[in-house]
């Protein structure tokens, strides 16, 4: 797979405890994976093959059935995103009002495609389905911030406003 | 424990408060007087408003009142959406009823200091519809946006402080529960749901009395209520504002339908991305448990009934009934074959009452004014109101309930306020990547549920997009189908293989590589698909192509023979071109091009690279001489 490659799965003790509290939490009730792939995502903003494999053992489930339902729903990811996560809103007021060349500007401005992380890591991005500001349309998220009303030439300066504040935050790139 | 009288008193004390906001008269001013505050400022926490900063409108709103020493005087109250989301932040001041809009830290400022403390209203900062030509205040209820609408399953929404449940009680919460419990049958309420003619507001239309009855007369010692808030259609967000904006009226509804069919617990499957509404959903449920208004022995009756929240992981299908219970269950959320149906084989195998979240908040009304009330409202086959989701290419985007009946027209020119820019009306999109169109010339077709699937569209759950001249017909279908070949769950062949021809055949189309034959195909293959698919998203996949070539075939063809898109907008189609005689080489084009596409010498005519082109039409916005088109 050539994610796996991509992206080597750094997961800790501490991250690998707290999964196995959630595992035990949710082990007995009806419908349990989900909510335990929810929670582990958060654990670990992504969910490797390695979480996977820990959730099936812990539920005593197959490896297959946790991937199947893992890559069924499109809020989980078993890429790793970004110390900054960019969504686009691709839901149809978004996109009669433009939003498909604001994601071909932050794709060009960031060289990976929706779906993928740059290699330092810094940046994911992604397309969503509506994340119901519709009368901000076309609009555009960085972390939890929403910029609204976007403008094909609004987006470098964005990105680049939070390369900066990742930069003067310490490790970052 | 809750008793009935505990509620009623609750709902005494509280009364007053709320009922400020529902009244804008000299009565209550009055009543303001005798709630203790002199003034009610409510503020849009819904996520269109705090998308566009009514989180900082809150914190500088509690500041100037503390700065000013006001702060004891005014209540401050964080709603849900008022509605007119292109206007946020919104804010509303009681008991003037003066509705200010896109509100700035800085403005709240002033109002603060000459408005709540001065008492001089700043008539500039008023949304200016609310604001007559003499100067006097236009109540809101009387703008072009509010006139028309009759908010029933929004009453609460905008109102109430959606986190503190003695409010909802104080807006007559509750006591719909209340009234079954201690003075129905199971079989009384269902009839009265039944003649309401309450039809599911999530797409289908099914009457929601039968529904019950059905889950009622199922054989099981355990059944379900399930409340569908997987709203999926992109571009609907009125079960979202619901939920953000009155999540009490959603659990009083699903335990009435708890005690008409014998289930005792409930399951509400909400979109994890709704982060605020999810927040208030848990919040409400908490606090019903905490008043005794969920849990065991409910108003001290034999009547025992619990709420868990789901969160879905964006997957459409699931908003399909079936799909939906599979993934609460834990799975891949693939529909399975009805029958058997929910109602007598639902979630984890049991019956199962399944509905909308938009349908469960008209129930609570219904048991408390009565089926005929209900059925007065609407048309012969459609009753009560529909909420719709207005965005696109209109003004006034937002949330709106109107009677069912209302005309397009109605609410496009004038709830809506018209097309931006003096472009003309297309087409209004409805019931999302499941729906249809409705073009110009049935703007004056009275909207329900069956005047739109005669018109080859459906109601959906609530979406609206209207589309002006621009919109390019046959890219809407891609996008569409783009959108169901992404969310097909892969199970049955003619949905998961006939979304994705469907797709190549508009690719090419788009393209420049469409033939006239091909038209004939899409038709074909899509009689198959609605035949054939296991599930609605596979057999209403195909409705946005078939009803685009039922009124724009023109558009088709243009792109098929002509090698032309008319609106200018698939890119493939199109190229832009800069006419040497008219550029004057002031280089403003070539500064602003994120794509670096474009060259030229200062003073002297720019030349555009095709090929670095990405055509994202910068350059035609930037252009003060008209030199720039698109051919």
């Amino acid at each position: 797979m050539e994610a796996k490659q991509k992206y080597a799965f750094r997961g800790t003790a501490a991250q690998e405890n707290r999964l196995k509290e959630v595992i035990a939490k949710h082990k007995d009730r009806p419908g349990g994976l989900m909510p335990v792939l929810q929670e582990a995502q958060e654990i670990y903003g992504y969910l490797p093959i390695e979480v996977q494999s820990m959730i099936a053992k812990g539920l005593d489930i197959s490896l297959s059935e946790v991937y199947g339902v893992a890559t069924f729903y499109s809020q989980f990811s078993l890429v790793p995103k970004g110390e900054n996560r960019i969504s686009v809103c691709l839901g149809t007021a978004c996109y009669v009002k433009g939003a498909d060349k604001i994601l071909a500007a932050v794709e060009k401005k960031l060289g990976i495609k929706s779906g993928e992380c740059t290699p330092n890591r810094l940046f994911s991005l992604d397309s969503t389905r509506c994340i119901g500001a519709c009368g901000l349309a076309p609009v555009m998220m960085v972390n939890d911030d929403v910029y609204g009303k976007m403008t094909v030439d609004q987006v470098d300066g964005i990105i680049d406003s939070y390369a900066e504040k990742s930069k003067s935050g310490g490790d970052g790139a | 424990m809750m008793s009935i009288d505990e509620l009623n008193r609750i709902k005494a004390e509280k009364e007053e408060l709320v009922l400020v906001r529902r009244l804008i008269s000299e009565e209550g001013e009055k009543l303001c007087g005798k709630t203790g505050y002199r003034k009610q400022v409510l503020v849009c926490g819904g996520t269109g408003c705090t998308s566009s900063g009514s989180k900082k409108v809150l914190e500088a709103l509690d500041e100037a009142l503390r700065e000013q020493g006001i702060d004891k005087e005014i209540y401050v109250v964080k709603t849900g959406c008022f509605g007119l989301c292109a206007l946020g932040p919104v804010m509303i001041v009681y008991p003037e009823g003066c509705f200010y809009s896109q509100v700035s830290p800085e403005g709240v400022r002033r109002i603060v200091e000459e408005h709540l403390k001065g008492g001089n209203i700043v008539k500039e900062l008023l949304y200016a519809e609310t604001v007559h030509e003499d100067g006097s205040i236009i109540s809101l209820s009387e703008t072009r946006f509010y006139k028309k609408q009759m908010r029933l399953a929004l009453r609460n929404c905008g109102v109430i402080n959606p986190e503190d449940i003695e409010e909802y009680i104080a807006s007559d919460g509750y006591q719909a529960l209340a009234k079954v419990l201690t003075s129905m049958s199971r079989d009384e309420v269902i009839d009265e749901v039944l003649r309401s003619g309450l039809r599911g507001r999530g797409g289908g239309g099914f009457p929601t009395g039968r529904k019950w009855s059905f889950a009622k007369a199922a054989e099981g010692d355990i059944k379900y209520v399930c409340c569908n808030a997987d709203e999926g259609d992109p571009g609907a967000f009125m079960d979202r504002s619901i939920l953000e904006g009155d999540p009490h009226c959603v659990i009083e509804a699903m335990a009435i339908a708890g005690y008409s069919i014998g289930a005792e617990k409930g399951y509400v499957y909400v979109r994890a991305e709704y982060p605020i509404a999810v927040q208030r959903l848990d919040i409400a449920v908490k606090q019903a448990r905490e008043y005794g208004l969920l849990g065991d022995n409910i108003f001290g009756t034999d009547f025992s009934f619990d709420i868990e929240i789901r969160l879905g992981a964006g997957a459409f299908v699931c908003g399909e009934e079936t799909a939906l219970m599979t993934s609460i269950e834990g799975h891949r959320g693939e529909p399975r074959p009805r029958p058997p149906f929910p109602a007598v084989k639902g979630l984890f195998g049991k019956p199962t009452v399944l509905n909308n979240v938009e349908t469960y908040a008209n129930i609570p009304q219904i048991i408390l004014k009565g089926s005929e009330w209900f059925s007065g409202i609407g048309t012969a086959g459609s009753k009560g109101t529909k909420v719709f989701a207005l965005g696109g290419k209109i003004t006034n985007v937002g949330l709106v309930e109107v009677p069912m009946g209302t005309t397009l027209r109605e609410i496009v020119e004038e709830i809506g306020g018209g097309i931006p820019g003096g472009k003309k009306f297309k087409a209004a999109q409805t019931g999302g990547p499941s729906g249809g169109c409705i073009p110009a010339c049935h703007i004056d077709t009275p909207i329900d549920y069956d005047s739109l699937i005669a018109l080859g569209s459906m109601m959906g759950s609530g979406g609206l997009i209207i589309l002006d001249e621009d919109t390019c017909m046959v890219d809407i279908s891609k996008f569409y189908l783009e959108f169901t070949v992404d969310e097909s769950c892969g199970k049955c062949t003619p949905c998961r293989i006939g979304t994705r021809r469907l797709l190549q055949f508009l690719e090419k189309i788009t393209s420049g590589r469409g033939e006239p034959e091909d038209i004939d195909k899409i038709e074909e293959l899509a009689l198959h698909m609605k035949a054939s698919s296991l599930c609605a998203l596979g057999q209403s996949a195909p409705n946005p192509v078939l009803s685009t070539l039922k009124y724009f075939r023109d558009e088709y063809m243009a792109h098929i023979i002509d090698k032309k898109c008319p609106s200018g907008v698939c890119r493939d189609l199109l190229y832009y071109e800069i006419i040497p005689k008219l550029c004057k080489g002031c280089t403003r084009c070539a500064k602003n091009c994120p794509a670096n596409a474009i060259s030229g010498e200062v003073k002297k005519p720019h030349v555009i690279d095709k090929n670095a082109c990405i055509k994202c039409g910068l350059c035609v916005k930037n252009c003060k001489f008209n030199a720039i088109v698109t051919r």
